[in-house]
């Protein structure tokens, strides 16, 4: 008997208390992935059934009780404008401030001040970019006497990518060891120098992932954009167009899975078949290449 | 010596070059700076824009719930309820499952690569914009609870948060769905912080015979519990200022109601479904409650900032 304190015992209360722990925390893992694959199974489903070649070329038809709902082409590329003019304002400046960063600044109260100032920007709720931005160009018609436009849509998507930017920036820099700076330094070549041919290009590989996956994340950003780019029916054919109204995927998903006709929720759907795999496939993508990466570091 | 040092001390670069070096530090000053007018922006702004509101309606704004543009009589008591039960109530869910599922994650229940790839799974639902999660709540997930809201109003109806008769799009559907979206965020940096925990502590307490579940609940939750901290607010910060998806299923309805069952409204869906066709002094009324959501969220980071400075693990 006395050597029975040697063995398992399936039924002493701690082994009985692990179990049920252990299984409740897999309880816990099997519910939290659950909604991903309901998620990515229905889109799957519903919008790859909507996919045809005319739903990248046609205007949406306006709600109304024709059946044929038209396409997406004018939020597909408004999407792509739209999130373009945020990386236009958003990349420079960030990787600019994240060089300052990481690179100038010497743990000063300037430098603490402004990474708390990203960390802050960052949990600003994304709503209230656009209601700046509406405050500050839209309603002023500060932009040539365009109220709604793809620009002011842009500038709100650019304050949500801004604080992504900066601190990969800052994060990618840190992560060059210091050595590689010494011996460019040390050569004769000024910090200017060193920062464009020897830091920058060693960190490229992360600073382009976090940007790319800011990117994959502005474009199915909805709110920012309802009241500044607002939506349109309408091709996008010429630079001038970038100072109207301008529809994107993310806020025709918004205007037509609330319409009460069938046909414009099956475009919501398929424009989110569009929106997730274009996101999902960046976001596996980067996640890969940086798994990758690791990989050979070791070596 | 003296003299080598004067040597370097005279050797100088070419103006041109020293100038570009100045010029470039100091662009890269003024970039990084941009950051912080860009917030000041955003508050000085919103604030000003909400003056002529806030000068009328002064707090009794917070505490009213009439919202009439036809009478010029605003309070957001209701849009403000809402935005605070919907966040906290689903926070309350995320958490255990958020920490269950990083405890999954962390520790070696199962092979490595099966924990990668729920750990990765987790992080994909992070990316799913809220639009889509919003489009699959009405056509999917509202369909499916219909009959379990209905059990639970014929069952609890005598609680109050279950009193009234299940409407179409409701409170609860988009705490549910808030849920869904805060899990993620939850979920790793709960695991970030379990990972953080050094492995000597484990082994002190599997040497003096704990078992496994003792050790996580005495030893390395405690040990990781500033950093879950730090994430559950930061996740109540993102539930308060999300929009699409709750915009989509809440109902958006400004009638203050005590049951979840009914349709309610938050800040944020608030200003998503007005602002466009607002004029006058509603404009300045949304503004307002713009402000109160912006104060909101920043006392709730700025507070999980502290608390990361403040508790991160000195191992």
């Amino acid at each position: 008997m006395i050597m029975n304190s040697l063995y398992y015992q399936k039924k002493l209360s701690r082994n009985v208390g692990d179990k049920f722990f252990t299984s409740l925390s897999v309880f816990c893992a099997l519910i939290a992935i659950l909604p991903l694959i309901f998620l990515v199974t229905y889109i799957l489903i519903k919008g790859g059934a909507q996919i045809t070649p005319e739903l990248f070329t046609l205007e949406p038809n306006p709600p109304g009780d024709d059946l044929d709902a038209g396409g997406i082409n004018p939020a597909l590329i408004g999407t792509l404008v739209i999130t373009t003019i945020a990386s236009i304002i958003s990349i420079p400046v960030g990787v600019g401030g994240g060089i300052y960063l990481a690179e100038y600044s010497n743990g000063g109260p300037f430098s603490k001040f402004i990474r708390f100032g990203v960390n802050v920007l960052a949990g600003v709720p994304s709503i209230i970019a656009g209601v700046f931005i509406y405050a500050l160009i839209v309603s002023t018609k500060i932009l040539f006497g365009s109220m709604y436009s793809g620009l002011a849509g842009g500038m709100a998507l650019s304050i949500l990518m801004l604080p992504t930017v900066i601190k990969t920036t800052d994060e990618g820099l840190k992560l060059v060891p210091n050595e590689l700076r010494y011996a460019s330094l040390g050569i004769g070549a000024s910090m200017y120098t060193t920062i464009l041919k020897i830091t920058l290009p060693t960190a490229f590989r992360s600073i382009a992932t976090g940007v790319v996956l800011g990117i994959a994340r502005a474009a199915g950003e909805t709110a920012p954009l309802i009241f500044t780019a607002l939506f349109s029916y309408y091709y996008i054919v010429g630079f001038e167009d970038l100072f109207y109204e301008m529809g994107s995927l993310a806020v025709l998903i918004y205007n037509f899975a609330l319409e009460p006709y069938d046909a414009q929720n099956k475009l919501a759907w398929a424009a989110s078949f569009i929106l997730v795999i274009s996101i999902l496939t960046v976001n596996i993508f980067s996640r890969i290449l940086a798994a990758f990466t690791e990989k050979t570091k070791r070596v | 010596m003296e003299e080598k040092l004067t040597l370097f001390k005279n050797r100088k670069r070419f103006g041109i070059e020293k100038n570009i070096d100045l010029i470039f530090k100091n662009t890269t000053l003024t970039l990084s700076s941009l950051v912080g007018i860009v917030l000041f922006g955003i508050i000085l702004v919103v604030f000003f824009q909400s003056f002529e509101s806030f000068s009328r309606y002064g707090l009794k704004f917070l505490v009213t719930s009439e919202w009439n543009p036809v009478k010029d009589e605003y309070g957001a008591f209701t849009a403000i309820y809402g935005t605070l039960v919907t966040s906290l109530l689903s926070l309350l869910i995320t958490i255990p499952l958020g920490v269950g599922t990083a405890i999954f994650i962390t520790e070696d229940f199962v092979p490595k690569f099966v924990r990668e790839i729920v750990g990765s799974f987790v992080e994909l639902l992070a990316a799913i914009p809220s639009v889509v999660l919003g489009l699959w709540a009405i056509f999917v997930m509202e369909p499916f609870f219909r009959e379990f809201f209905v059990f639970l109003h014929k069952f609890f109806g005598w609680i109050p948060l279950f009193s009234s008769e299940p409407a179409g799009r409701n409170s609860l559907l988009a705490i549910i769905i808030l849920m869904v979206m805060l899990l993620p965020i939850v979920t790793s940096i709960a695991r970030d912080s379990l990972n953080q925990v050094p492995k000597k502590l484990r082994n002190a307490s599997y040497g003096i015979g704990a078992s496994r579940w003792k050790t996580i609940f005495s030893v390395i939750l405690p040990a990781a519990l500033s950093g879950i901290m730090a994430g559950v607010l930061l996740a109540l910060g993102r539930a308060m200022g999300e929009t699409m998806a709750v915009t989509m299923i809440i109902g958006n309805s400004n009638a203050f109601s005590w049951s979840l069952l009914s349709p309610g409204y938050t800040i944020s869906s608030m200003l998503a479904n007005q602002f466009g066709e607002a004029d006058g002094s509603q404009v300045s009324s949304l503004f307002y409650a713009a402000f109160v959501l912006m104060i909101l969220s920043l006392v709730v980071n700025i507070f999980a900032q502290w608390l990361v400075k403040k508790f991160s693990l000195k191992y």
